[in-house]
């Protein structure tokens, strides 16, 4: 059965788009990502353009992000003041970066700048997560205590200046790289379609020694109100949201979603992560094939002018 | 309900050059000039939410056609249906430090979005490449002029190539040189394929009669293609009012994580 997307002008085969929502919806659950940097390479490789991908990919992650930012809510594990500052920096962010967004696709360079993006991200963050649950697995076989934070130590980020208090996080840190942080994931939110959970979440572990327990509902918080902008923006200046795409990606995400939870439930926290790793990995290289093997075809075509 | 439409124009047409065939006596159709007349199955194309391509026929008669000239085949009748125009870009893609990257690119003026045609035959056959040329008939006689001044011809001629071969691969432009068949003497039938992509706006039929390779008549009529009811109302929406647009996308992704945080509750 083939439904017609209105604004990627094409028609689609709606269980293709079922089945990628439910499968990537099914992973976000199991472990606990937004699923934008699946969903937004899968809909490329399937002859989405790539602006309507990314678009639409945010527009998704609003809808994955808010079911799992409610359970966060209800436990008490979403810090919303430390969530508001990431969102300061997040919405300048995703601004400049719709900024970046349009004129890399007047230039024609926007697909390969993506492509670059999702690769060297996802191959960076993909390999350091590999390593570290490689070595919890290790040190989970030794039995020796899997020690994530360590509290007493000390790094350049703790001595900037602009401290605050944040009471749920019960941490005392400086506003600048909190923003900071917030204001690069908000730029990838607009160029990539990425909700940035993978990324923010171990930069506030390890970066910003902000304590675990928060940061997952913390992330989550902010990623709603940077994707709903980016969606907005994207809406208002590319013209490029596909409501009927993303409405089924969504319907299918959230219901596959609540299944990768009880599989996920199932599994160890560095089982899982090390799985998270290989396909954040394998994804990446994919998509590093796609920019080195050659095209085939190397010409392609676009209506419109240069000035567009 | 279309073979009905079909044969409804059909008998009109015949109603239209049975009196003018009359008229014309063997051996004295060059005093009178032929005429052409044309008709579709249809002025407009809806492109609904299963919209899987669509066929156009397209009837047409000859009138006053010299009966010598139509037995030893000298008529010859292209059809052609012409998309919205719009500028083009072609981009070319060279390896730069081992990854694939646009790095030159050509903007043509004004080509059509979509082009089907039909004929009779080859239409390299009907007539010379340079009278088709100025006519601009047929995929490889299109106009296609850059933008701005490029001194490098041959780079025009490679660009050129790239763009028809584009075009052709993803079915926007299409040819059947057996497309248009004579159902009589006068009367002829031509069958254009309408590929799912097909950009909606105004399109163009354009109906060409050559008689030994000279144009001689040519008709034209437009047709619709529209998007229809809920994927008009989404496109307008979103070109026409796009802040509302973008918060009634988020508004949904609202109430579907919501809703589902609530239906799949575990208490």
């Amino acid at each position: 059965m083939t439904v017609y997307l209105p604004i990627a002008e094409l028609s689609v085969n709606i269980f293709i788009i079922l089945g990628m929502g439910a499968a990537v919806g099914f992973l976000s659950g199991m472990f606990g990502v937004g699923g934008g940097f699946l969903i937004t390479p899968l809909l490329i490789f399937y002859n989405i353009p790539p602006v309507v991908a990314v678009a639409t990919g945010a527009n998704q992650v609003v809808a994955s992000s808010i079911s799992g930012a409610i359970t966060h809510f209800r436990r008490g594990t979403l810090d919303m003041k430390l969530g508001t500052v990431l969102l300061v920096g997040g919405l300048a962010g995703a601004s400049v970066g719709i900024w970046i967004f349009s004129w890399l696709r007047r230039l024609g360079q926007l697909d390969l700048l993506i492509s670059i993006l999702y690769v060297v991200l996802l191959s960076t963050i993909g390999a350091l997560m590999l390593q570290e649950s490689l070595r919890a697995m290790r040190r989970a076989k030794q039995n020796q205590p899997v020690a994530l934070k360590r509290p007493g130590q000390h790094i350049w980020v703790h001595r900037l200046p602009l401290k605050m208090r944040f009471k749920k996080s019960k941490i005392y840190l400086s506003a600048i790289p909190v923003v900071a942080l917030g204001f690069g994931i908000g730029v990838l939110t607009s160029i990539m379609g990425v909700g940035g959970g993978f990324i923010m979440v171990p930069a506030m572990i390890y970066l910003l020694r902000i304590p675990t327990n928060v940061v997952v509902g913390t992330s989550l918080f902010q990623i709603i109100f940077v994707t709903a902008y980016t969606t907005m923006v994207q809406a208002a200046t590319n013209y490029s949201v596909d409501i009927v795409l993303a409405t089924i990606l969504m319907v299918a995400g959230v219901i596959g979603a609540q299944y990768g939870v009880r599989v996920g439930q199932k599994l160890r926290g560095e089982q899982l992560r090390a799985l998270l790793a290989l396909l954040v990995l394998a994804v990446g290289i994919r998509l590093a094939i796609g920019l080195v093997v050659t095209p085939d075809d190397i010409y392609s075509v676009a209506v419109g002018g240069l000035s567009y | 309900m279309r073979t009905l439409l079909h044969t409804v124009s059909l008998a009109f047409l015949l109603g239209l050059c049975q009196p003018a065939l009359a008229q014309v006596p063997l051996g004295q159709a060059s005093t009178v000039k032929e005429g052409l007349e044309i008709g579709a199955s249809t002025s407009e194309i809806a492109i609904t939410s299963d919209f899987r391509g669509a066929d156009l026929t397209i009837f047409g008669a000859l009138n006053n056609a010299d009966e010598l000239f139509l037995a030893i085949g000298q008529y010859d009748v292209v059809v052609t249906l012409e998309g919205p125009k719009d500028y083009a870009t072609v981009r070319k893609k060279e390896r730069v430090l081992g990854i694939w990257m646009n790095t030159q690119s050509m903007t043509f003026e004004q080509v059509p979005e979509s082009y089907s045609l039909a004929s009779t035959r080859q239409i390299d056959n009907i007539d010379q490449p340079t009278s088709l040329n100025n006519i601009g008939v047929g995929i490889d006689h299109l106009a296609l002029n850059p933008v701005g001044y490029i001194p490098n011809s041959g780079l025009i001629g490679e660009f050129r190539e790239a763009y028809r071969r584009l075009k052709l691969s993803n079915g926007l432009y299409q040819r059947d040189t057996d497309g248009v068949r004579f159902v009589s003497t006068s009367l002829f039938r031509a069958s254009l394929r309408l590929p799912a992509n097909i950009p909606d706006g105004m399109h163009m039929v354009r109906a060409y009669l050559f008689k030994s390779g000279q144009l001689i008549v040519q008709r034209e009529l437009p047709l619709r293609v529209v998007k229809t009811g809920i994927e008009q109302a989404i496109t307008d929406a979103a070109h026409e009012r796009p802040i509302a647009y973008g918060f009634f996308c988020v508004l949904i992704a609202v109430i579907t994580g919501w809703g589902a945080s609530l239906i799949f509750r575990k208490d």
